[in-house]
Order: C-alpha cells, then sequence, then structure tokens
C-alpha cells in the first residue's frame, strides 16, 4: 500500500539512560493513512527486535511484503482509512535509524563506539519524532515483542502521550532465559573472526555468526508443535541420510535458509545493539523495583495478549503485567489466544487477534 | 438485547457513572448494559472465547481465575463488585464475598437457589443430583461445586458481617415476593454493604 518514507534529524541530541547524550540522531519512519485535522488519529507502531518501519510496504532490500501486512491497511484491523499509522525504525538498528553502521562525527562507522542504549531510549528517539510531527497524544501505541516493551515503556515513562496501549506477546522484563538465548547469538556474531571487534565496515561482514545467531533466535520463536508439523524428521531433497553434516534435515535446511537470508538485511552490530537493550530491559526496575509504581495514576486503556504456545514471553509474562496494571487501578484487558505457532503467532494468521486489535483500537 | 432477568436487576441498581467490577462476566452483557449508563466497568473471566469477544465489542476484560486474581485489585477500587451465577463455581465461596466487599463498597451476588421446590423434588423422589432449568448441567459436568440456598446465603452474610441491602428473587423470568424464596426462587440476587 501506498507509504511515505521519510527520515527526521532530532532537533537535539537524545539523552541515553547509560549516560551521555547521542549527537545528530535521524530516525526514519514510515506513514500509512492520513492525519486527521486534529491530530487526534495518529497510532505509534513499534516493531521486534529484527523488525522495520516497513509494516505494510515491501521491504526494500528483500522486496518481501510488509512485516505486519494482513494487520495494517484499509479495511484491516488497523484500519488505515481511519488511523494514521507511524512507525519508526528504532535507533540502533541499521535500515535508517542511527545505528552502530551510522558515520560518527569522524566521518566513520560508529561500530562498537556506539553507546549502548535501552529500550527507553528507542521510545525517547520515539517521542522526539511524534513531537517534530506535532503529535501531542497517540490514540494508541501498539507493539509485539520488542515492539510491547517500547508500548509499556511509553505508556510508563510518557503516560500522557498515550490513550490506549496494545501489547502483544511481550514482557515487562527479560528473564534469565531470554538473556542467555541473546547472549548464545551475540557470542556466535563475535565468535566469527570477520567480526574483527566490530570493525568490518567497508570489509567483509560477520555473515556466519549472524547467520548462527538467527537459527537459534528462530528456534526460539517457534513452538515445538509447529516445527514438527512444519517438518517433523522429513529429510531434505534425498531418500537417507548421508552420514555426514549437510543439512539432511528439512528443519536443518530451513534454518541455514532463514539465517542466511537474514544477513543479506540486517547489520551484525546491531543485533548486538538490540539484543542488549532488550536484556537490559527491565520496567520495575525502573520504577524502584514495582512494577504498578510504572504505572501509577494511568489514565490509558491497556490490552494484553499472549500466545499458548510462546514460550519465549510466555502467558505468565503478561499476566504479571495485568496483576501490576489491575493493582494500580488501569483499565486493562487481556486474553491468551490459542494459536499453534509459538511466539511469532503475533506476525501470523490468527483470526482472534484480528477481533482483539479491531475491538481494542475502536 | 434482553439481558437474563438477575443482570436487568442488577443493571437497573447500580448508580450511573459508577465504577463497576463484573467477576465473572461471561459474554459481557451486564458490561455492556452498564456501559449504556455510562459507568467505568471491567470484567474478569476465565474462558478465553467470552474474553475475546468481550475486547473485540472494546469491554476491559482480563482472563483470569477469579479465585486467585482478585487479590491484584485495590481495596475499594470499585463501587460495586458483582458474582453473577458465580458463587457457586467459586473454590471457597466464603473468602470470594470477602473479597467481593474488599474491592467494591457494594457487592451484587446472583446465584442459583439449590432449596427451589423443583431441586427439592429432584432429590427427593427422583433420588437423584436435580437438573432442571436453574442447573442444567449434569452433577459431573458442571462447573457448580458449591450449591447453595437462599438460607444459606444470608447466614453466610452475616457470618461474614456482611448487610443485606436488597434481595431479589426471580422464577423463571418472573420476579417474586420474599415470602417463602427459600422454596419458591430459582435464583436469588443480594446486594450487600460492610
Amino acid at each position: 500500500m501506498s507509504t511515505t518514507s521519510q527520515t527526521l534529524r532530532l532537533p537535539s541530541p537524545l539523552p541515553l539512560d547509560g549516560g551521555g547524550e547521542l549527537s545528530r540522531v535521524e530516525v526514519a519512519y514510515e506513514t500509512y493513512g492520513a492525519l486527521n485535522e486534529d491530530r487526534s488519529n495518529a497510532i505509534l507502531l513499534c516493531h521486534a527486535l529484527t523488525g522495520d518501519q516497513y509494516v505494510a510496504s515491501p521491504h526494500p532490500i528483500t522486496g518481501k511484503p510488509g512485516w505486519w501486512e494482513r494487520m495494517v491497511g484499509p479495511g484491516k484491523p488497523i484500519d488505515t482509512d481511519r488511523f494514521h499509522v507511524i512507525c519508526p525504525n528504532v535507533i540502533g538498528s541499521c535500515m535508517g535509524s542511527t545505528g552502530p553502521a551510522s558515520e560518527a562525527s569522524d566521518g566513520q562507522p560508529y561500530a562498537m563506539r556506539f553507546p549502548v542504549i535501552t529500550i527507553r531510549d528507542m521510545v525517547r528517539s520515539a517521542i522526539g519524532l511524534l513531537d517534530a510531527l506535532g503529535i501531542e497524544t497517540l490514540h494508541a501505541v501498539v507493539g509485539g515483542s520488542m515492539g510491547g516493551m517500547q508500548a509499556l515503556s511509553l505508556a510508563a515513562n510518557w503516560p500522557e502521550r498515550a490513550d490506549r496501549v496494545l501489547v502483544i506477546a511481550s514482557t515487562s522484563r527479560h528473564s534469565a532465559q531470554n538473556i542467555g538465548f541473546h547472549e548464545l547469538g551475540r557470542q556466535a556474531v563475535m565468535a566469527d573472526p570477520r567480526w574483527n571487534q566490530g570493525d568490518y565496515y567497508g570489509g567483509e561482514a560477520p555473515d556466519s555468526g549472524l547467520a548462527v545467531a538467527r537459527m537459534a533466535a528462530h528456534i526460539t520463536y517457534l513452538s515445538e508443535e509447529a516445527l514438527t508439523e512444519k517438518f517433523g524428521r522429513n529429510l531434505q531433497d534425498r531418500e537417507a541420510k548421508t552420514f555426514g553434516f549437510d543439512a539432511d534435515f528439512q528443519v536443518e535446511s530451513y534454518l541455514r535458509y532463514q539465517g542466511s537470508g537474514f544477513t543479506q538485511r540486517f547489520d551484525a552490530n546491531s543485533y548486538l545493539y538490540i539484543t542488549r537493550a532488550m536484556d537490559y530491559f527491565d520496567l520495575a526496575e525502573e520504577h524502584g523495583g514495582k512494577l504498578v509504581n510504572a504505572f501509577a495514576g494511568t489514565q490509558a486503556r491497556f490490552c494484553l495478549v499472549s500466545f499458548d504456545s510462546d514460550w519465549l514471553y510466555p502467558t505468565a509474562e503478561s499476566r504479571h503485567v495485568v496483576h501490576a496494571l489491575n493493582a494500580a487501578g488501569a483499565a486493562v484487558s487481556f486474553v491468551e489466544l490459542s494459536a499453534p505457532h509459538g511466539h511469532d503467532s503475533f506476525l501470523l494468521d490468527v483470526p482472534a487477534l484480528d477481533r482483539v486489535i479491531g475491538g481494542f483500537l475502536g | 438485547m434482553s439481558i437474563r432477568p438477575d443482570l436487568a436487576v442488577i443493571a437497573g441498581h447500580v448508580s450511573p457513572g459508577s465504577r463497576v467490577l463484573d467477576i465473572g462476566c461471561g459474554d459481557g452483557a451486564l458490561m455492556m448494559a452498564l456501559r449504556e449508563k455510562d459507568c467505568d466497568v471491567r470484567g474478569v473471566e476465565i474462558d478465553g472465547d467470552c474474553v475475546e469477544r468481550c475486547v473485540s465489542q472494546g469491554l476491559s476484560v482480563v482472563q483470569g481465575d477469579a479465585d486467585r486474581d482478585l487479590a491484584d485489585y485495590p481495596d475499594k477500587g470499585f463501587d460495586y463488585a458483582v458474582l453473577s451465577q458465580t458463587l457457586q463455581t467459586a473454590a471457597r465461596p466464603d473468602r470470594m464475598l470477602d473479597e467481593l466487599l474488599r474491592v467494591g463498597t457494594r457487592a451484587f451476588v446472583s446465584f442459583p437457589n439449590f432449596a427451589h421446590w423443583r431441586t427439592r423434588a429432584a432429590l427427593m423422589f427422583g433420588g437423584r443430583m436435580p437438573v432442571t432449568r436453574a442447573i442444567p448441567v449434569s452433577w459431573y459436568a458442571t462447573q457448580n461445586i458449591h450449591h447453595v440456598t437462599v438460607k444459606d446465603f444470608r447466614e453466610l452474610a452475616k457470618e461474614k458481617g456482611a448487610r443485606i441491602e436488597r434481595e431479589w428473587f426471580f422464577a423463571g423470568e418472573r420476579q417474586l415476593g420474599r415470602a417463602g424464596a427459600n422454596g419458591r426462587a430459582e435464583f436469588a440476587v443480594f446486594e450487600l454493604s460492610r
């Protein structure tokens, strides 16, 4: 669908949770649907770890359809005939917003000189974008997975900026298991000799390491049921096992394909920085150790959705947030939907999710 | 849309603009009626399909287990806590009543009356667990694990120091007087305070 690709240079340096500030910050974003006259119909859509601003328009590198095309568009649950959807690329990423591959003030890429950022820093840059666009109050902030963390962070830190907060398959804190899987991915990248302490721009990128990171992560996005259903123990284009280490099994072939495909569109250093931001995410910690404090006095309406097959951010994590919201007296909806695809269910065909999103956004 | 008589009574007696928690809100029929009265109404429901239907209609409903999840709600966060046709499914109805009167300034409770003459007759003459209009599911499949009578409930309210503000009794759609309610009423609605 029609979109407007733009990049905004934030007018002032961005203060960072880790200390210091980031200057000359650029935020790349797409918009869909028209902003109404009183600027009250904007929805901020926050993308996930390896997502980007191309929600409902073709990816400029892969040419594939937008990652949430089934959800965003005219007449769809996030209806662009009614809403003005803004999706910024997070800082730290590699799709146009300032990240480790961007030029530092010396004209060289930041690489590992890029500061470690947090989820709240990402949201702070999105708030900067909204300020520049003259959008005071959002109709809603919406996100799945890491996008949901941003939505929660916005609700907690800029409570007056969104009337509705929709958080799908997400969490208020990264668990030991979540951090463990991310560390596995980062170590795979850093073990690739081409990574070269992050200084690989202009040369060969650590694609093997990044591909392994993606393969491991991809397993966490699915469920055992989904993998069994899709691949079972089926062999890949062969009659028998080869007694070697080729991709004998379909699942191996699939993961290798996912891994190498990912390296075409994603920067390894961005992967390090964004996974770190997610690991550091603990909304309660930011608010004196009590999650309820994060939402004290909030006037926003919340909706949380989890999936029964999601073991990455299981239902218990959503409930944990819901309990805090109840204790804060917030208007909150929560539903655990049944879907077989694991964490990735939020991106896939789950009609109940469409109904919940459409109903919640009103 | 016509709603169940107990829900109609509750909807009719909640003051406009109140804050209401509907525990076991089902498909949201009462919530919708209360929304018409500009109430700030929240629901708790254990059944995921019901929750999905509610949220799709723009209602604020949390999928959860009332036996466990009410503890999260702050004291007197609501003007009314409503428990319609759910008391008899609670693990501990006595504790549930305490929770209702903790989170709500007032509470509405409705339940099928096990002392209705049809139920008594089924047990007395049939010698079997009653399956009636008000209690339509067989003993092995019913969620009603704590059957209760009008007399029992009055007694429980007294024990709990809850004041019965108002009460309503029904046989089918028909409203009954207070006299002989324990034998004549298929279900009852109580408004409580403490």
